[in-house]
């Protein structure tokens, strides 16, 4: 029999909140040649680690739920909370099902933390993934084909395996295949959100960075189809679009907050790595030439718009915007992680833009382990009463 | 009569000002506190005048117990001799008051009140005198040994008894306190010791506990006790007010080596200390000599520093010592996120709203303190056996409980020193410094001859 | 690298304030002359390309540091916060949108003029990206990309050099031609490139001299001013090449005296502490910060912000042999751009050549590139070297960062714990 709309939330929010890595754990465990490998936010060539037979395992902090003792001694009180998170994972053996560790250029401090990951576990594989910020296919292009490519060498050194072309082009179909769905989730929840609210999309999304992609997509699969036959009742809320979570991510109680406080989050860049690329990797008629060539392309032109990549001949904010038009969004909620330079140095930018097209934003601040919503309630409530009003003038 | 030497050491904090006198031996003679005001030469001058004090406590002791006939009567003495110079002590600063209070209440902004105005404040502090001995009861609970603070409470108490919302508002009794106490805090009160070791012993014998030839004898040792010449042969400075001390460059010692210096006097196997004062935080590594090898020190925000106690105690109507047997009481776990002070306020508010019990957020808030602690520790080199822990915070019985249970779950089993003494440790090394930099001196001396 | 020079003046520092007064007057003439302008960074600067196309460099940082020296980032921030920056962010950043707002006046007084190129050089730093998208919005000029990829793997790779190579073909000198009118002349870049290297070589070597006892330099606060014309507009010309050689001679001259480092309160006769130190310098408090050094006769005798525009001491010389290539090693080898075990190791080295007593960490708030992780530098660095390491916590430019007290509280305490560690053992402190 089908799993209910609860009981899949309920599998979900298990696997988002498991810090310890138990069901990946269970996973290697089940295969001496099992292989692990976790990246940290944002963005990273995931399918590499598919196609070489292992785990990649998101790591994205602590939640609310890790108290941080060793991991307030690394990093001093105007940095971020994740790097302080994901040190105090590290050192509490919570990280030790990973074989390797990649570190994908989103800031300093992630970048710096594969320095302090290189110090500390001197046993695992780590790099430092540097995606390209030139365009051009000859020459960012080629550099970025030159970071896939060594990363495919190193992850077949770590698993003592051949990463095979055939093999490449099945990870970036059931890569293609688990955007796609994510793709179908984020529009049914845009469509109808009393059916698929962000408080439970999030969690299917959170699951998958602790799932193979296969059992992922099943999730997806399940809870889309759940969510779309419940008969939950139409509740008319403010649609906003959320902007700036793409990194350390918000407490699921701040999510809920903004829901209760009468905002349908319609769209958002939480959990943004996988969702990264926009479309279909390999083209309607298949798989044609070199899978990395795919990869190198996919990233070049069909990557979303992110604070990380450079912004170029592109209009920053514009995406933004079209975003909000295409979700029939009527505002932005900016809610950035505490001294996240990427978001909050983009947040003028961005907030001249929506300005520019006439959409109102508000601003928040958070961190992953924020426990006290009151202001933010708040602050949404008035939000979502002040877009009413406008859209019933 | 030859003279004692002795050497001093102040340790100049945020929240209170603590002196220690050493004798020649190296043994404390004497310890003195007060709080620290705005005038860090007054506080400094008073804690060491406290120190003092307590030194012919000391030396009185000292003697009784070397006297055969009355070594038996020291118990019996001592502590009515120190309640008779604490209350005498207590009613000087409550004439310093009374005379303040008037002061204040000439300014012209207050004339629509008067001369009900001295009248209500004169009854005050006549009540508040008749108070006064019960406080002094050998034995008597004290919520502070602070004038400040006793007075403070009492002043609150009375001033709403006497107030009338239509003709003396409390407030503005209240306002003439604030202005008089700062007046009465940056005086320095004469208090004879010999006068009222005179009028203890006369109290005594009028209470038959002794008889008039003890009486005599014990005056005789008293009076040798009282004129033994205390000669200071140096001083050193510490503290966070340390550079505001009247003292020579020369006789300054960082807080963090008196701090290790101090706790290592204490208990020579210490090898890491932990202060948490009023204004920072302090995680220190000494080696086998109390010398500092290693220390961290809290960044620019005050979480995890007495201070935040402060802010909680105050946010919550209470006083800051009676917040830790609060928090000994809660049953159930609270996980607080926010140490930063400027939200504790609200996120204090929004649980107790919640529902959640006053004693289970205060437990929860006493472990997020010392969490931030803890990353001190670790960023200083982790904890080691034995580990000290000192200041002000190290009183308070719920800090110490969160604190084990921390050190225990991740360094497993420490031995943890705490000294009820421990708030006067910075103040103890700064006069081991003092004696050693003498004995330094001293020694070259002799070289050269 | 700046006006505000210290009390007692050597000959290179009036020197260093004339070519700068120099170089800011041309720029306020450039509407007049016709001369154009690349607003550039120090890290991975490209002064010997910009200028064999007769272009004027800016640098916005060293606009922010002048700024703050000079007490005006204060109100440039918080008018770069009015406008919705968060306080959060990089204050080298708010001061230069705030200055920007404000009219865009220089350190001497004379107007900035707009950019013609935003040429963004992104090495070692992320915001620095961020730091050109916002000028983006506020020019309309062009702009070109130089993306220096970061040594994660703790070595120069050739791939990451062909990489830079190509940008600087296909996409920086496109630009600078579009710019100027002008064709690119790769002889007249390895020209400037031979002048550089020459330079480079005195750079070094006052750099070096704080290997004598006592040091005749203090290799951070006295070295900010020593690398202003290298890292800034002047490589490549004759006036840095003059002034390295001017610079030079008074540092014999000192060694051959004996004396210490010049401070603006004389000089440090008695040196007692030896210290090596990472971190940029605060600049809102630059002659308090430096006086609780002196003060205590603690020099400074290397430094890693004397690295943020190349490692020159470990080695690395502009090649006018391989114009293109030379200038891709020095944007990928400049301080910000190493890995952290990279720069234990530096630290680590730079303790024993110069035989130091301890290091110290500033800790700015604004640079995440330099402070996420000195935390474990600090740890890594005492277990190798033996010597203990100090943490004082500060910002750039932002003034509400500064905290005197607190900062001299633990630069006193350090250098106590520094002579107290130096009794021999069995001796009681």
């Amino acid at each position: 029999m089908a799993s209910t709309v609860e009981e899949l939330v309920a599998r979900a929010e298990a696997l988002a909140l498991d810090v310890d890595l138990t069901g990946v754990a269970a996973w290697k465990e089940a295969d001496p040649a099992r292989r692990v490998v976790g990246y940290l936010p944002v963005f990273v060539p995931i399918e590499i680690i598919t196609a070489a037979g292992m785990h990649p395992v998101g790591i994205i902090g602590g939640t609310d739920q890790v108290e941080i003792i060793r991991g307030d001694a690394y990093f001093q009180s105007y940095i971020c909370h994740i790097p302080r998170s994901v040190v105090e994972l590290g050192l509490s053996g919570r990280l030790d099902v990973c074989d390797g560790f990649l570190f994908p250029s989103t800031c300093d401090v992630i970048r710096n933390m594969s320095g302090i990951w290189k110090l500390e576990f001197p046993d695992k594989y780590v790099k430092y993934v540097d995606v390209p910020q030139n365009f051009d296919p000859e020459i960012g292009g080629n550099w970025w084909r030159h970071e896939i490519t060594s990363l495919r060498a190193d992850l077949e050194k770590l698993g003592e395996i051949e990463i095979t072309d055939e093999s490449m082009w099945t990870a970036i179909a059931l890569h293609d295949e688990n955007r796609r769905l994510l793709r179908n989730l984020y529009d049914l929840r845009s469509e109808r959100p009393w059916l698929a609210p962000t408080s439970e999309v999030y969690l299917m999304q959170r699951a998958g960075l602790v799932l193979p992609v296969q059992e992922h997509n099943e999730l997806l699969r399940e809870y889309t189809e759940a969510a779309t036959n419940s008969d939950r009742p139409l509740m008319d809320n403010s649609r906003i679009v959320l902007a700036g979570a793409f990194c350390e991510q918000p407490p699921l109680g701040l999510l809920r907050t903004l829901e209760r406080a009468g905002c349908w989050i319609v769209d958002d860049d939480l959990l943004l790595g996988p969702r990264m690329i926009t479309e279909p990797i390999i083209d309607p008629e298949g798989p044609v030439g070199d899978p990395v060539d795919a990869l190198v392309k996919a990233f070049l032109d069909k990557a979303a718009a992110a604070s990380f990549i450079y912004i170029d001949e592109k209009v920053k904010g514009a995406e933004l915007a079209d975003m909000v038009d295409k979700r029939q969004a009527e505002g932005v909620i900016f809610a950035a992680p505490s001294f996240c330079d990427p978001a909050l140095l983009d947040r003028p930018m961005l907030a001249r833009a929506l300005d520019e097209r006439g959409i109102s934003h508000i601003s928040m601040k958070y961190s992953e382990n924020t426990g006290q919503f009151q202001t933010i309630r708040e602050q949404a409530g008035t939000f979502a009463d002040a877009l009413k009003l406008w859209s019933d003038a | 009569m030859n003279g004692l030497d002795c050497w001093v050491g102040i340790d100049l904090g945020s929240t209170t000002t603590k002196a220690v006198i050493l004798d020649s031996e190296g043994a404390i003679l004497g310890r003195g506190i007060t709080n620290s005001r705005s005038n860090y030469d007054v506080a400094c001058a008073v804690a060491r005048a406290e120190a003092f004090v307590d030194a012919r406590f000391a030396l009185a002791r000292r003697t009784l117990e070397a006297d055969a006939e009355l070594a038996p009567r020291t118990e019996l003495l001592l502590p009515v001799i120190a309640a008779s110079f604490a209350e005498a002590k207590h009613g000087a600063a409550l004439d310093a008051l009374r005379a303040e209070l008037l002061v204040a209440a000439r300014n012209d902004f207050y004339k629509s009140w008067q001369p009900a105005l001295d009248r209500v404040l004169g009854e005050i502090v006549d009540e508040m005198e008749v108070r006064a001995p019960a406080l002094f009861v050998p034995g008597a609970e004290r919520k502070s040994d602070f004038f400040r603070d006793l007075a403070s409470s009492s002043f609150m108490q009375l001033s709403e008894e006497a107030a009338d919302p239509g003709t003396m508002p409390q407030d503005v009794l209240i306002g003439m306190f604030d202005k008089a106490i700062i007046k009465v805090e940056n005086q320095e009160l004469e208090v004879s010791f010999e006068e009222h070791v005179g009028q203890a012993l006369d109290r005594l014998l009028e209470a038959a506990g002794l008889e008039a030839g003890e009486r005599a004898r014990a005056a005789e040792l008293m009076e040798y006790a009282v004129g033994m010449p205390l000669q200071e042969r140096a001083h050193v400075g510490t503290g966070y007010g340390r550079a505001r001390l009247p003292f020579p460059k020369a006789s300054i010692r960082s807080e963090i080596l008196c701090h290790g210096l101090g706790a290592h006097a204490t208990f020579p196997s210490t090898r890491t200390v932990l202060d948490i004062g009023g204004q920072d935080t302090k995680a220190i590594q000494v080696d086998e000599r109390g010398i500092v090898t290693g220390f961290q020190m809290n960044d620019r925000c005050a979480a995890g520093c007495g201070r935040y106690l402060g802010y909680i105690a105050d946010e919550m109507n209470l006083g800051v010592h009676e917040l830790g047997p609060m928090a000994m009481k809660s049953t159930r776990k609270v996980k607080i996120n926010s140490t930063c002070t400027v939200f504790a306020g609200a996120e204090l508010r929004d649980r107790l709203n919640l529902g959640q019990q006053r004693e289970d957020i205060l437990a929860g808030l006493h472990r997020a303190i010392m969490l931030r602690a803890m990353s001190l520790l670790a960023r200083s080199g982790g904890v080691h056996d034995d580990f000290t822990f000192t200041g002000g915070v190290a009183r308070n019985p719920a800090a110490v409980r969160a604190l084990r249970e921390l050190v225990t779950e991740n360094y497993g089993e420490r031995k943890i020193n705490i000294s009820a003494a421990s708030i006067y440790t910075g103040a103890l090394g700064a006069a081991i410094f003092a004696r050693r930099a003498e004995d330094a001196d001293e020694s070259t001396e002799e070289a050269a001859a | 690298m700046t006006e505000t020079v210290p009390a007692q003046r050597d000959a290179s520092m009036a020197l260093q304030k004339k070519i700068l007064g120099e170089h800011y007057h041309a720029l306020a003439q450039a509407p007049e002359t016709g001369a154009k302008t690349a607003y550039t960074f120090v890290p991975g600067n490209l002064t010997e390309l910009i200028r064999s196309f007769d272009m004027l460099p800016v640098l916005p940082e060293i606009n922010a540091l002048q700024s703050g020296m000079r007490k005006q980032s204060g109100d440039f921030v918080r008018e770069a916060e009015k406008l919705g920056h968060s306080e959060d962010v990089c204050t080298y950043v708010k001061c230069d949108i705030g200055m920007l707002k404000g009219g865009n006046i220089g350190p001497t007084g004379e107007h900035i003029p707009d950019p013609d190129l935003l040429l963004l050089s992104y090495t070692g730093c992320f915001t620095f990206m961020k730091w050109f998208e916002l000028l983006k919005q506020e020019y309309d000029c062009e702009i070109a990309m130089l993306h220096v990829p970061y040594q994660g793997g703790g070595e120069i790779t050739q791939e990451m050099v062909d990489y830079i190579v190509r940008q600087l073909e296909e996409s920086v000198i496109p630009k600078l031609e579009k710019v100027t009118g002008k064709s690119f002349d790769e002889d007249a870049v390895s020209e400037r490139l031979a002048l550089s290297a020459q330079a480079e070589e005195d750079f070094v070597y006052v750099l070096e001299s704080a290997k004598h006892r006592p040091s005749p330099i203090d290799g951070y606060f006295g070295g900010v001013f020593y690398i202003g014309p290298i890292f800034s507009a002047f490589r490549g010309t004759q006036a840095g090449i003059d002034y390295y050689q001017a610079l030079r001679s008074e540092v014999d001259a000192r060694i051959a005296a004996g004396k210490g480092p010049v401070t603006p309160a004389g000089e440090v006769t008695d040196e007692r502490y030896r210290l090596v130190v990472e971190g940029p310098p605060n600049w809102t408090h630059f002659r308090e910060f430096w006086k609780m050094f002196y003060e205590e006769n603690a020099v400074c005798v290397a430094s890693t912000y004397t690295k943020v525009g190349g490692l020159y001491d470990r080695g690395f010389r502009h090649d006018p042999s391989k114009p293109l290539e030379s200038l891709a090693r020095y944007c990928l080898g400049c301080y910000t751009n190493l890995n952290l075990p990279q720069r234990v190791d530096l630290i680590s080295d730079y303790v024993r050549e110069y035989s130091a007593d301890g290091f110290l960490i500033n800790s700015v708030k604004s640079c995440n590139s330099f402070s996420a992780g000195q935390l474990v530098i600090l740890r890594e660095v005492e277990e190798r070297t033996g010597v203990p390491g100090g943490f004082i916590e500060s910002d750039l430019v932002d003034p509400r960062y500064f905290s005197a007290a607190n900062i001299k509280n633990r630069l006193e305490s350090y250098l106590q714990m520094i002579e107290q560690r130096r009794q021999p053992v069995g001796a009681t402190g």
